[in-house]
């Protein structure tokens, strides 16, 4: 057991904090691709690698990471407009388990073609120099850097809910998810909603990912663990409700947090003990709707 | 003459299957890549019943394969069993052990649901046999497996020859398809396809769905522990990558290529998979990526496969 000081405890909540950031911005992202389209999409982590990619790439070209972080996460969603469009696109109408195929064939090849123009070793991204050091918390020192990702989670997650909750095309996005036929029926293109949601999804994957670089470095297998407990952040969120993601991705991030703090050997086990128990208790998930998108 | 050829293979599907691989090391480039096929095709097989007939699909089968893989692997170098059969056995056990309570956690959600909750139930065995290094090897793999001769009464055979192996394998796998013939063909086969087609209808006649669909889970493991306890036999070593996710991701690929829902669309994915694997590792490193891109292309174009294509057999769902 390690000498606790309520400091270090407090520390490692932030910590956590900044973790559930990442897990919530994918988690969404994939939850809000689910809800509306039932597509499952695999590429999610490999989307999020290109996304710190992008990020190391313009970091270097510009010199801004701020110029990086807007840019990259574009990118990333234009990628995944080209994707929904000549990949996912035709699939609509046949199981939806094809789409999950078709995008776990598509990370093996995003891993491999990142391995091939960027190598197997990984690059670092350097955080933009206004956040380098720490900052004082009263309790304790805190990378500035991790506080501005917290920061950022906050400000695109608002932003996204504001968008959904108080646009029009917001309100056409979550009638979507309830009943896309009846969309379809009052004369809007659902084809166009989806092209549209999944860049959004995808985009948030890049911004993940560019966020996740400067702490983690980015190498092409680097998608590979965070896209399956993303996963399972959706599942114990419940499926399709985004803020059941938020909340599932904080409370993982805390768990895992607190278990690299207490007992790091658990860490990479308790996210998938969480999820047992959860599906044990609450087979639907936190906020899911039992029956919803099955 | 083709029609009366066909005819026969659609009637005697197993003899048929006993009579292709008697010769099969024979048309291979070399004898050890035939029994790759063999042990690689029931792993396929063992997915297909899941996802081909069941139409269930599963991204956590290295679990079971790795379970059977490490239950007989700990067995003969840790345990230090002398009996080949008792070894199998104990692999075998831990994969239907294993194949139970997780197919009971991931049957409780329906669905897209159940691929996500299998891969992360893998993801969870595979972080358990990385740490438990004691029993597993962790990241070194399992190491000092000595395979016992086989015996009946006085008569021993010793399994190290290559050719003597691939016959052994050959019976074991024959048997597992005879196997998985009669289970598709019994009532319970039918409820399972019932099940792919329409659940909710199946469920209306009256059948019990949750445990069908759980005896078909279990099964899957069982099928997939077997082909993963072979694999630990034939190379002596029980790697950690059997408990990879991207061993889950090989046998869905490997299915798909031969075409799921077909009887023996695994062992022809199997064989076009590993073949190409092979032909293609010489000269690009890049592998996966080839292997990404023709799934892709499968997915989207051929989705019955290769086997299903060529006699117009069933897909997925």
């Amino acid at each position: 057991m390690p000498d606790i000081s309520l400091a270090a405890l407090a520390a490692q909540v932030f910590t956590g904090l900044v973790l559930g950031g990442i897990y919530v911005l994918l988690a969404v992202g994939l939850s809000l691709i689910f809800g509306l389209m039932t597509v499952v999409n695999f590429s999610h982590g490999a989307l999020y690698m290109l996304g710190a990619y992008f990020g190391f790439v313009l970091i270097g070209r510009t010199g801004s990471f701020l110029v990086a972080l807007v840019l990259a996460p574009l990118l990333v969603g234009a990628f995944g407009l080209f994707v929904e469009r000549f990949l996912i696109r035709p699939l609509y109408g046949r199981s939806p388990d094809d789409p999950l195929l078709l995008t776990f064939g598509l990370s093996l090849v995003l891993v491999e073609v990142a391995r091939l123009i960027w190598g197997k070793i990984g690059v670092t991204l350097d955080p933009p120099p206004a956040s380098a050091g720490a900052v004082n918390l009263g309790f304790t020192y805190f990378p500035s850097y991790r506080l501005f990702v917290i920061a950022v989670t906050a400000v695109v997650l608002v932003g996204l809910w504001l968008f959904l909750e108080k646009t029009n095309v917001g309100l056409v996005i979550r009638a979507g998810s309830r009943d896309p036929l009846m969309v379809r029926a009052l004369g809007f293109d659902v084809g166009r909603i989806w092209f549209l949601v999944f860049g959004i999804g995808t985009g948030l994957a890049g911004l993940a990912g560019i966020l996740a670089g400067p702490m983690r470095g980015a190498y092409a297998e680097m998608g590979v663990t965070i896209i399956i407990e993303s996963f399972v952040v959706v599942v114990v969120g419940g499926m399709g409700s985004l803020l059941g993601a938020v909340i599932s991705g904080l409370l993982i991030g805390q768990i895992v947090g607190l278990t690299t703090f207490f007992a790091p050997k658990l860490a990479e086990i308790i996210v998938f003990v969480f999820m047992a128990l959860v599906l044990l208790f609450r087979p639907s998930g936190l906020l899911g709707e039992a029956g919803l998108l099955e | 003459m083709k029609r009366r050829a066909a005819a026969w293979v659609r009637r005697h599907m197993v003899l048929s299957f006993f009579v292709v691989f008697a010769i099969f090391p024979w048309l291979v480039p070399y004898k050890s890549l035939a029994t790759q096929v063999l042990i690689y095709g029931l792993f396929a097989l063992g997915f297909n019943m899941l996802y081909g007939y069941t139409g269930l699909l599963s991204f956590g089968s290295a679990a079971y394969w790795g379970l059977g893989a490490y239950g007989t692997g700990i067995a003969l170098a840790k345990l230090k069993v002398t009996s080949l059969w008792l070894a199998l056995g104990v692999g075998l056990a831990a994969a239907v052990l294993g194949g139970a309570v997780v197919g009971f956690f991931c049957l409780r959600r329906r669905g897209i649901y159940f691929a996500m909750l299998t891969l992360a139930f893998a993801q969870l065995l595979y972080f358990v046999g990385f740490h438990l290094a004691d029993w597993t090897g962790g990241d070194d793999g399992l190491r000092g497996i000595a395979v016992p001769a086989i015996g009946l009464g006085s008569w021993r055979l010793p399994l190290d020859r290559s050719v003597v192996f691939y016959y052994f394998t050959l019976v074991i796998v024959g048997l597992a398809v005879a196997a998985l013939k009669r289970i598709l063909d019994s009532p319970f086969g039918a409820v399972l396809q019932a099940i792919r087609e329409n659940t909710d209808r199946a469920a209306a006649c009256g059948y019990d769905i949750a445990r069908v669909k759980h005896l078909s889970f279990v099964f899957y493991a069982l099928f997939c522990g077997l082909a993963g306890a072979l694999d630990a036999l034939r190379l002596t070593v029980v790697p950690i990558e059997s408990l990879h996710w991207s061993t889950s991701g090989q046998v869905v690929i490997m299915t798909l290529l031969g075409g799921a829902g077909t009887f023996f669309g695994p062992f022809v994915g199997a064989a076009t998979y590993l073949v190409l694997e092979d032909a293609i590792s010489v000269w690009t490193e890049s592998w996966p990526l080839a292997i990404g891109a023709i799934f892709m292309v499968f997915v989207l174009f051929l989705p019955k496969g290769i086997w299903g294509t060529l006699t117009g057999g069933f897909h997925g769902r």
